[in-house]
């Protein structure tokens, strides 16, 4: 059975309080360096929603503009304003700071997030009026808000994590207890901002999909959060807890890990349920990241240039049965990073491009498009990281003029052809291969591409467990049409067989006993 | 005079440059030993 | 420069004397370079570590500077990054770790 990318979602939440409060960066800097330049100069550099909806990155990342249109537009792009500044766009939207807290209180089921009475009050219509928002969620809203000097209270005395909005406080996120590091403000902030961005990413891809909610019948959520309590930090599970949410109720979920890689993984996870009949419908489905928040910040700041790490991410992808016409995830055709893949830039690159496509006697330049790490240059250039995707395109040509299979004078026009221009924020797993899939789909449904690779590259030593590199990548292609029946018989038809021969040795030996 | 040979080697790689194992394959072929390795990631 | 390594850059410069150290740096550009190259010598410029105001004035060489190239085995450095050769801007590289080397490296 095949497994196809039946419609994907694409979401943002502009957040720039939490950049001051949440991002790890400033968190560090104000025990580090509290009175430092840094935090004084960063307010003057944080974005207004206005200016993030005209942000051309961030535009692309909903679907309104292409990435070939982005690539268009000469860097950098945080000084341009892009000509569409639509709120809502083609694969999901970009949801403005206060409706999103009301959002996060909907998705929080156990009392923990606190709103003051008037900015509920101010705020509560624009999320009902929002597309993806229905009754069953926003009845999730308590009646009863809470004054604004309790919430100050709560942050001051009980160690409850501030939310703010405009500067000023307007409601809390409490521990969920007293002693369990793994349930303190902090790690229950960051989890609800995680679940409740998977909400609004899962509730865009299965409209965008056209399927019912009670279709979807397992979720894998391939965030980077962990959730749990003392004796099972990373128990989970936010799949689940989202689906909910999101209103699936036929729906059961896991959560897998594995740092940007994950997408990756979860991707290849949700082709192979479906591809061997265990779910009809599997999404996969990620929430975005507060501690990665403003994280390139002293170096954004440091240049004049303003905050563009304000934006949490989400997105998720529904994989059916095939339909016919939407593009298949080819399963024989899987990149791994193994164990004994190491570390070497070439080895990487091998493992995940070159190993899939020979086992088939492709070349490297049969692939339409590689998706590998889709980080925006705009933000990671002027932090020293260079440009992500580039530098993956540069290592694939590379690679390809080693094997003689592109000359070294097509060395600078591979990326143009083969490759994308990054447009997904520093969000960890989110630029991680993904942003494209939505794109993907719909050029090669209208058929402008036959195979493109999506590859998803995580660095796993950054939780000290293994000094381990990790990828994996698999190909979307064009759909090869109605599933073949093996040999023009069908399973049916082979037991109708067996069935008739049988009756005919019964009758034979009958008749000699006869 | 060698600048590895004999010296005592600390690494900082980078996910998306050259990672830290990677350079201490090289650090010990020319007799360094590495006493402390680490990838940094930007993204 | 990651915190935790700065800890671990100052504390190996005591326990084995700084004269005795080299850091060896993979970054991906030239600034970046120039910023890890500038924390191991003449103190974190973001002034956000450990190595704050503390001048170590250690060796320092990108992997794909010459001078290291050189005592690599030819064969392990094809291997595991003469690819990266082709990717990254060595000579933008070269001038920032040269720069940083003049002004601050003490050994």
């Amino acid at each position: 059975m095949k497994s196809v990318i039946k419609g994907a979602g694409y979401i943002l939440v502009h957040t720039p309080d939490m950049v001051l409060h949440n991002g790890t960066t400033q968190t560090t800097e104000r025990i580090v360096n509290p009175d430092g330049e840094y935090l004084k100069e960063l307010p003057k550099h944080i974005r207004t929603f206005d200016q993030a909806l005209s942000y051309w990155p961030n535009q692309v990342y909903i679907g309104n503009k292409t990435p070939d249109e982005l690539a268009a537009v000469p860097q950098p792009w945080c000084d341009k304003v892009c000509d569409v500044n639509d709120r809502y766009g083609h694969f999901g939207q970009i949801m403005p700071q206060e409706e999103f807290l009301l959002l996060m209180q909907a998705c929080d089921v156990f009392g923990l997030v606190k709103l003051e009475k008037g900015f509920v009050e101010a705020h509560k219509a624009a999320l009902a009026a929002n597309p993806i928002m229905d009754e069953s969620i926003m009845a999730r809203i308590p009646a009863e808000q809470t004054e604004a000097a309790e919430i100050q209270r709560l942050v001051d005395e009980e160690h409850s994590e501030g939310l703010y909005h405009n500067g000023e406080l307007v409601g809390c996120v409490n521990r969920a207890h007293d002693i369990d590091v793994n349930l303190s403000a902090h790690v229950m902030h960051e989890n609800l901002v995680s679940k409740a961005s998977s909400v609004m990413a899962l509730l865009s891809a299965v409209k965008n999909a056209g399927i019912a909610k009670e279709d979807v019948e397992y979720v894998v959520d391939c965030a980077e959060e962990a959730c749990g309590d003392m004796n099972q930090r990373g128990g989970g599970n936010f799949a689940k807890s989202a689906a909910e949410i999101a209103g699936l109720p036929n729906a059961t979920g896991s959560d897998a890990r594995g740092f940007c890689a994950a997408p990756a993984h979860a991707m290849i996870e949700a082709a192979a349920l479906v591809a061997s009949g265990a779910y009809k419908t599997v999404v996969v489905t990620a929430g975005g990241c507060t501690a990665k928040l403003g994280m390139n910040g002293k170096d954004h700041v440091k240049k004049g240039l303003p905050i563009m790490e304000d934006m949490i991410g989400g997105f998720a992808v529904v994989v059916t049965q095939d339909d016919g016409v939407s593009p298949e995830i080819n399963l024989d055709m899987l990149g791994r990073h193994t164990v004994g893949t190491g570390s070497a830039p070439q080895a990487v690159i091998s493992s995940l491009v070159t190993n899939p496509l020979d086992k088939h006697g492709l070349k490297i330049t049969d692939i339409d498009k590689y998706s590998p790490e889709m980080q925006n240059p705009d933000i990671t250039k002027p932090a020293g990281a260079g440009d992500v995707p580039l530098a993956n395109y540069k290592m694939i040509a590379a690679l390809a003029v080693k094997r003689g299979e592109l000359q070294k004078a097509d060395l600078a026009s591979f990326p143009v052809k083969h490759g994308l221009t990054g447009w997904a924020p520093t969000q960890g797993h989110i630029p991680s291969g993904v942003p494209y899939i939505g794109f993907a789909r719909e050029d090669i449904m209208a058929g402008k591409l036959n195979r493109v690779m999506i590859i998803g590259k995580g660095s796993l030593f950054l939780g000290r467990m293994t000094n381990l590199f990790d990828g994996v990548s698999f190909v979307i292609q064009a759909n090869t049409g109605a599933e073949e029946t093996q040999a023009g018989v069908s399973e049916e038809e082979v037991k109708g067989m067996i069935a008739k021969a049988m009756r005919d040795f019964a009758a034979t030996l009958m008749a000699q006993a006869e | 005079m060698s600048i590895l040979a004999g010296k005592k080697v600390i690494i900082i790689g980078d996910r998306d440059g050259i990672p830290g194992m990677a350079i201490e394959a090289c650090a010990e072929s020319a007799g360094a030993e590495v006493v402390f390795s680490s990838t940094e990631c930007f993204v | 420069m990651d915190l935790e390594n700065q800890k671990r850059v100052k504390e190996l410069a005591e326990q084995y004397g700084p004269e005795n150290i080299v850091v060896l740096l993979g970054a991906a550009e030239g600034e970046a370079s120039g910023l890890a190259a500038e924390t191991v010598t003449n103190g974190d410029p973001t002034y956000a570590g450990p190595l704050t105001g503390v001048s170590l004035g250690l060796k320092v060489y990108h992997v794909c500077e010459p001078e290291v190239k050189a005592e690599f085995d030819e064969a392990v450095y094809e291997e595991q990054v003469s690819m990266m050769e082709m990717v990254l801007d060595v000579d933008d590289i070269i001038n920032e770790m040269t720069s940083i080397r003049e002004q601050y490296c003490k050994y």
